[in-house]
């Protein structure tokens, strides 16, 4: 360390705790801003990652393929074959770690009170696993067994819905491959509980074989669901699937669910904003100490003028003040805040507010969740703009004239 | 003998709105190397003026100061702040110490900025402080020593790197008979034993007497130049 950057560290060291009770103050006010900006993008992070969490393992996966018309119009009449070489080639990719095919059709269920409509899903229990939320929510009965289980899985509410329960029959009711009205009884063999009613009384499950039979089709399906190894590979994938079979759609997460992209896209952009929110009521108050330490110590820079240094180290020495204080602020800012985050556990729950949350796809737990880009973010927000904004108090300091500011009382 | 200070036709006038104050009128001066000088006259005379104008503070409104051979009206800022630091030692009527460093550390201040080493500056602070008095009370913070002993401190910053020209404006302005005489004695030997020239601004006749040469200012012009002993 050269001569003139000690004597810079060790002057803004000492003259910081000149006035202890003016540096705790400011020291706090920027401890609470780091907080609030970590601890908030903590918070809005936890969200955007459990809305995508919660998107894809609803069903949707990180890519879906349908026939081409499917998502306009999800019907029966627009499925397609499984027994195909391309398509069977095209999945068998090493950025793919898991897929899973669906007939996926409107029905209408009828218990002994009530009847519905909704989505029959049918599905394979082994690919299934670990690809959506079913088997980690039944709460009542099992799982389906195989693709043959005559039995089916309907929500809590549904069944609540239905006036139904478990090991109840019920009969299911669609369209098949010739549009001719089909029907039959299932009994109730397992119960799923999710935090979103949409979920709960718009689906039931039913083995892949089972509704393959209900419909009168042999290996064909609705939609392909898949997963991938790493999720920043699903563009190339997307197009790799798509250029592969151009009779078929192939659609990403973010295509097949705008509602939660915008929702991630919105939060992700308001970090800035709540940042330099945050920022503009911290700023004033580190330029107001800033100034009212310059204004108290004018004859001290005047004698540092007539001892023979330069403009440049004055304005040094108010500059590293100031970013000595942004630096300790921010070391105890970013431990509270990482302190405050793991205090939190998995999350906070915020059923009380359940339907407004399911509006904003957002389940009732809430986790934080810290990312390296957003601590980057609130830490480069402060520093950056914190050594801008002292920088005019160093420029005040630095711009007196000696023989003023010597006799300034 | 070399001349340390010379000004010619000095002037200084300083304008507060429509008004403009003669602060320095036509002054002539020429400060040899090893002189006690003393500046007097009653406030407003313009004796910390010219203090100001010698020392680089403050730039003249016309007219020369040549300081070390150097036009120390034609300087920049930056050259200003070198001249100070090398060649022109300050004391202050208010002693003016950094009050967050201790007596050691106003003293080695200068000498860090000059980038001497640190055992030099060790040795040399220390030496500089027993030289005035101060020993045993390096490590006091200026709110911790008296003003006589904190102008002493002040007065061993201003001499301990030696530069050819110490510039004391009223320095004995806060002290008690007893401290100035011993000030005022102290600066006179410092002066003699390491060769420096003193300028000293003051009202207090003592300071005058013990001068080598007394200079009466009035309203911004040299009255009286007196060599005296």
């Amino acid at each position: 360390m050269s001569h003139i950057t000690s004597l810079l560290m060790s002057l803004a060291w000492r003259n910081l705790w000149r006035n202890k009770r003016r540096t705790l103050v400011i020291l706090f006010a920027i401890v609470l801003g780091v907080w609030a900006m970590i601890f908030t993008a903590a918070f809005m992070r936890g969200m955007s990652s459990q809305i995508l969490s919660d998107t894809i393992n609803n069903l949707t996966g990180h890519i879906q393929i349908h026939s081409k018309q499917y998502l306009d119009d999800p019907v029966i009449d627009h499925r397609f074959s499984l027994i195909d070489d391309q398509l069977f080639e095209s999945l068998n990719n090493v950025l793919i770690k898991q897929t899973s095919s669906r007939v996926r059709v409107p029905a209408v269920i009828v218990s002994e009170r009530e009847s519905t409509g909704l989505v029959m899903v049918g599905i394979n229990p082994d690919n299934e696993n670990g690809m959506s939320f079913l088997q980690s929510s039944i709460v009542e009965g099992r799982y389906l067994k195989d693709e043959n289980d005559s039995g089916i899985i309907i929500g809590r509410k549904l069944a609540e819905r239905l006036e139904t329960r478990l090991g109840k029959r019920v009969v299911i009711m669609s369209q098949d491959k010739d549009n001719k009205i089909v029907d039959r009884g299932f009994r109730i063999v397992g119960i799923f509980d999710t935090q979103m009613e949409a979920l709960e009384t718009g689906y039931i499950f039913m083995g892949l074989q089972t509704s393959e039979d209900l419909l009168n089709i042999k290996n064909e399906v609705s939609e392909v669901s898949i997963l991938l190894h790493d999720m920043n590979q699903l563009d190339e994938l997307v197009a790799d699937l798509q250029q592969q079979n151009p009779h078929l759609d192939v659609q990403g997460w973010a295509q097949l669910e705008p509602m939660s992209r915008v929702i991630i896209e919105l939060y992700d952009s308001f970090h800035l904003v709540w940042h330099l929110i945050v920022f503009l009521a911290m700023g004033f108050g580190i330029v107001n100490t800033l100034l009212m330490s310059v204004f108290e110590r004018t004859r001290e820079f005047g004698l540092f003028q007539s001892l023979g240094l330069k403009p440049g180290f004055i304005m040094g020495q108010v500059w590293v003040e100031s970013t000595l204080l942004l630096m300790l602020g921010l070391f105890l800012g970013n431990i509270i805040a990482w302190w405050s985050v793991l205090a939190t556990g998995e999350g906070i729950d915020v059923s009380a507010f359940a339907q407004g949350m399911e509006m904003a796809n957002l389940s009732n737990i809430i986790p934080f969740v810290i990312i390296t880009k957003d601590l980057v973010l609130a830490n480069s927000v402060v520093i950056i703009l914190g050594m801008l904004t002292s920088i005019y108090p160093a420029w005040r300091a630095s711009r007196l004239v000696p023989a003023d500011a010597i006799t300034r009382v | 003998m070399k001349t340390v200070v010379s000004c010619k036709h000095l002037n200084k006038i300083y304008r507060q709105g429509q008004i403009e104050v003669k602060a320095l009128t036509d002054i002539n001066l020429d400060v040899i190397a090893g002189d006690f000088i003393c500046l007097s006259g009653p406030s407003g005379s313009g004796k910390s003026t010219l203090l100001n104008m010698i020392g680089g503070l403050d730039s003249p409104t016309s007219g020369e100061i040549i300081v070390d051979g150097q036009h120390v009206d034609k300087m920049s800022k930056s050259e200003l702040a070198e001249l100070r630091l090398h060649k022109i030692g300050f004391v202050f009527q208010a002693y003016n110490l950094i009050p967050v460093l201790t007596a050691k550390e106003n003293v080695e201040m200068v000498m860090q900025m000059q980038g001497d080493s640190k055992q030099y500056r060790n040795e040399h602070s220390l030496a500089i402080l027993k030289e005035v008095g101060l020993e045993g009370l390096e490590n006091r913070k200026p709110a911790e020593l008296s003003g006589g002993q904190q102008q002493r401190v002040a007065v061993a910053r201003a001499i301990v790197d030696k530069p050819c020209l110490v510039l004391a404006d009223e320095p004995t302005a806060n002290l008690d008979s007893k401290n100035a005489d011993n000030l005022l004695q102290m600066m006179r030997e410092m002066g003699e034993q390491h060769q420096m020239t003193f300028i000293v601004s003051t009202h207090d006749p003592m300071v005058m007497e013990r001068a080598r040469r007394l200079i009466k200012l009035h309203d911004g012009k040299i009255i009286e130049n007196n060599k005296q002993h």
